[in-house]
């Protein structure tokens, strides 16, 4: 019975389910929605990676000459806005949740699959606002909107740019009341809580950002707009209203929202590492709740961002402790991890290899978020590159490299073939290479007193900034190889077949890429996640799934 | 999964005239409260008067007309979860105003006032 299902996935899947443009635009199929995600979320990758080499062309000389002050304003903002709310906040969730969170509980879909298409086009509502925001001149405000700047001295389209921001939230609530209310109701017969592989944890985690963090972000750019727009005092001073409020509004979501986007990536490398060493993960129990202990205590630490702002030394010193506290389920992650890949059998692949990279990385930016978390030192590293650095550690090295590693390990699955090994490799290489070379120079020069969001610098930086924008143009062309690598193998790479890492996990039991329903029978789950005997009887039997008793 | 078996719990019209009723009570009790200005009798008492009513409507229409009080365990506790997430952001950021500022700013005057009348 097992033989005769492989072969017949293997000519019937969800891609060549209906080829045309309104089997693709109107399509409930969760899968098909995660590759509308990543085609629109790469998109924006692009432009906000333009803006990137634009900053790094302007700060490679310390006058001002590549463009006025005005328009870097506008620059460093848009990078900001269109890595942040278009590509890292949906990255792993919307692309590589939708494709592999039903699949992963042996559902056919997610809970909402009419609601799931709708938070795409709401997305991309979204994301339009913001591209005539950007062709009308961009915003200047930081991608913080900071008032009283933001809503009485702009002169640029604030208001666009808050309804696009306010609009695009949506479609990340709506993405995580999908998953919460799918991983609570759709898991197979057998699929108890404990059995569900990290990934789901971490996205269940991220789905509890999601829905009780991004409403207040919602309503605080929309406070802002109306300020702007109709003059109410809310947050300028002039008017009778606080900018100190705003912080502390903004803050609580945009400090979460840092785990929206690094938690899905902690998730997948759960994955990689288990999957690569052929290994359980080490301390498993730990390593889950650790996910949800994120969550609920990255609601409690927003202050940080505000030390030097007015707020109060008494509330600084609670949110200076707790955000010391946070970073303990991190380390967790990566002290199990580590543990993990002892004595595992490793293999280098280009998954691997990310995931290595993620775990080096992440350590980096989550320390380095420790000086920052201490109340004297900020004061020195406030609004230095330092920071600058320290969450680009954090959102490159782990969320991104996370993303990418994500992307090769499950390539075989949303295609049905192989990416180019050798080539997988070397990108991988190149990224870390021009990563490091590119933000390590950072840590520097913001410590020797390198404030951010300035054009023009203090001669003795240059050198410095000349690494930097090196190393991003070496970052560039890692990030650029793939695309072509990945549009190769689409018709040339080797065919993968259901389980070409000898994964476990349930996507790995349907065929490659799945039909439309992911499963042609009912999957029952029997063992605990990533006990990998289980996958060599399979191998042994030739059996495509072993646990239909 | 016990999700499902308690959608279709029948309220009856009794109860939905009853909870109209209350809520135009309260709305009646504010509208007689907002002839007197209750800060000459304590600073903050109008501000409470206010909030106090407004919180049992809420309650009523969510328990009643949202069916919560009909809802399942797990319905129930990411309703309180959500009220509860709104605390954290009231308290947390209460923290700050209630104790002294580090400095004195030029709005600081502002913050006291906004949320301490009197
Ligand atoms: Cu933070």
């Amino acid at each position: 019975m097992a033989t005769e299902v492989m072969e017949t996935t293997s000519t019937r899947n969800y891609l060549n389910n209906g080829h045309t443009v309104k089997s693709w635009l109107l399509t409930l199929d969760h899968k098909r929605i995660g590759l509308l995600y990543l085609f629109s979320i790469s998109i924006f990758f692009a432009i906000g990676g333009v803006y990137a080499s634009l900053i790094r062309l302007e700060l490679i000389t310390p006058e001002g000459d590549l463009m006025t002050a005005e328009t870097y304003n506008k620059v460093f903002t848009m990078h900001g806005v269109m890595m942040i709310f278009f590509f890292l906040i949906p990255s792993i969730p919307a692309v590589m949740g939708n494709f592999l969170l039903p699949i992963m509980l042996g559902a056919k879909d997610v809970a909402f699959p009419k609601l799931n298409l709708l938070s795409w086009y709401i997305f991309i509502l979204g994301g339009s606002l913001m591209l005539i925001t950007m062709i009308n001149g961009g915003i200047d405000t930081g991608w913080t909107f900071y008032p009283p700047y933001s809503s009485i001295y702009s002169n640029t389209q604030v208001t666009l740019a808050g309804v696009s921001i306010f609009i695009t939230g949506f479609s990340s609530i709506l993405t995580g009341l999908n998953f919460m209310v799918t991983i609570h109701t759709m898991r197979a017969p057998g699929l108890t809580w404990f059995r569900l592989p990290l990934f789901v944890w971490a996205h269940y985690a991220t789905s509890l950002i999601q829905i009780l963090g991004t409403p207040v972000v919602a309503i605080t750019v929309l406070a802002l707009a109306l300020e702007r727009t109709f003059q109410i005092g809310i947050f300028d001073p002039k008017l009778g209203g606080d900018p100190v409020l705003f912080q502390h509004m903004f803050w609580f979501y945009s400090h979460p929202a840092v785990y929206i986007m690094i938690l899905p990536s902690m998730g997948v490398i759960s994955e990689l590492i288990a999957n690569m060493t052929r290994k359980r993960i080490f301390g498993y129990h730990f390593v889950a709740f650790s996910s949800l202990a994120i969550a609920v205590f990255g609601f409690l630490v927003w202050g940080h961002h505000m030390f030097t702002s007015s707020q109060s030394m008494y509330a600084g010193m609670v949110f200076s402790l707790i955000t010391y506290a946070v970073a303990i389920p991190s380390a967790i992650k990566i002290f199990n991890w580590t543990a993990t890949i002892y004595k595992g059998s490793v293999s280098y692949d280009t998954p691997m290899i990310y995931a290595l990279a993620f775990i080096g990385l992440f350590t980096v930016g989550g320390m380095t978020g420790l000086f920052l978390a201490a109340l004297g030192l900020d004061v020195h590293l406030h609004d230095t590159y330092f920071v600058v650095a320290h969450f680009h550690y954090v959102m490159v090295g782990g969320a991104i490299i996370g993303y990418l590693g994500g992307i090769h390990f499950w390539w075989p699955k949303m295609t049905g073939r192989m990416y180019p090994e050798v080539w997988g490799r070397i990108s991988a290489a190149i990224i870390f290479l021009g990563f490091n070379l590119t933000f390590f120079p950072q840590f520097v020069v913001g410590y020797l007193g390198m404030p951010r969001r300035y054009h023009a610098y203090a001669p003795e930086f240059q050198v410095l900034h000349i690494l930097s924008s090196a190393g991003a143009s070496i970052l560039a062309v890692g990030f650029i190889m793939p695309v072509f690598y990945f549009a190769w193998s689409v018709k040339f790479g080797k065919k993968a077949g259901n389980n070409p890492w000898m994964a476990s996990g349930l996507e790995w039991q349907t065929s490659s890429p799945p039909p439309t329903e992911n499963f042609t029978y009912q999957p029952v789950v029997t063992h605990e996640p990533y006990e990998f005997e289980h996958v060599e009887e399979i191998k042994n039997a030739g059996k495509l799934e072993n646990k239909t008793a | 999964m016990a999700e499902h078996t308690a959608e279709h719990h029948i309220v009856p019209l009794k109860v939905y005239f009853a909870v109209f009723g209350a809520l135009m009570v309260f709305t009646a009790i504010t509208v007689f409260v907002a002839q007197f200005d209750l800060e000459h009798y304590w600073g903050p008492l109008n501000i409470i008067v206010a909030m106090t009513v407004a919180t049992i409507k809420a309650t009523l229409v969510v328990l009643y007309f949202m069916h919560v009080r009909y809802s399942s365990r797990l319905t129930q506790v990411i309703v309180v979860s959500g009220l509860f997430w709104l605390a954290i952001l009231l308290v947390f950021t209460l923290m700050d105003y209630l104790s002294e500022p580090a400095g004195q700013p030029s709005w600081a005057s502002n913050r006291k006032t906004i949320f301490l009348p009197g």
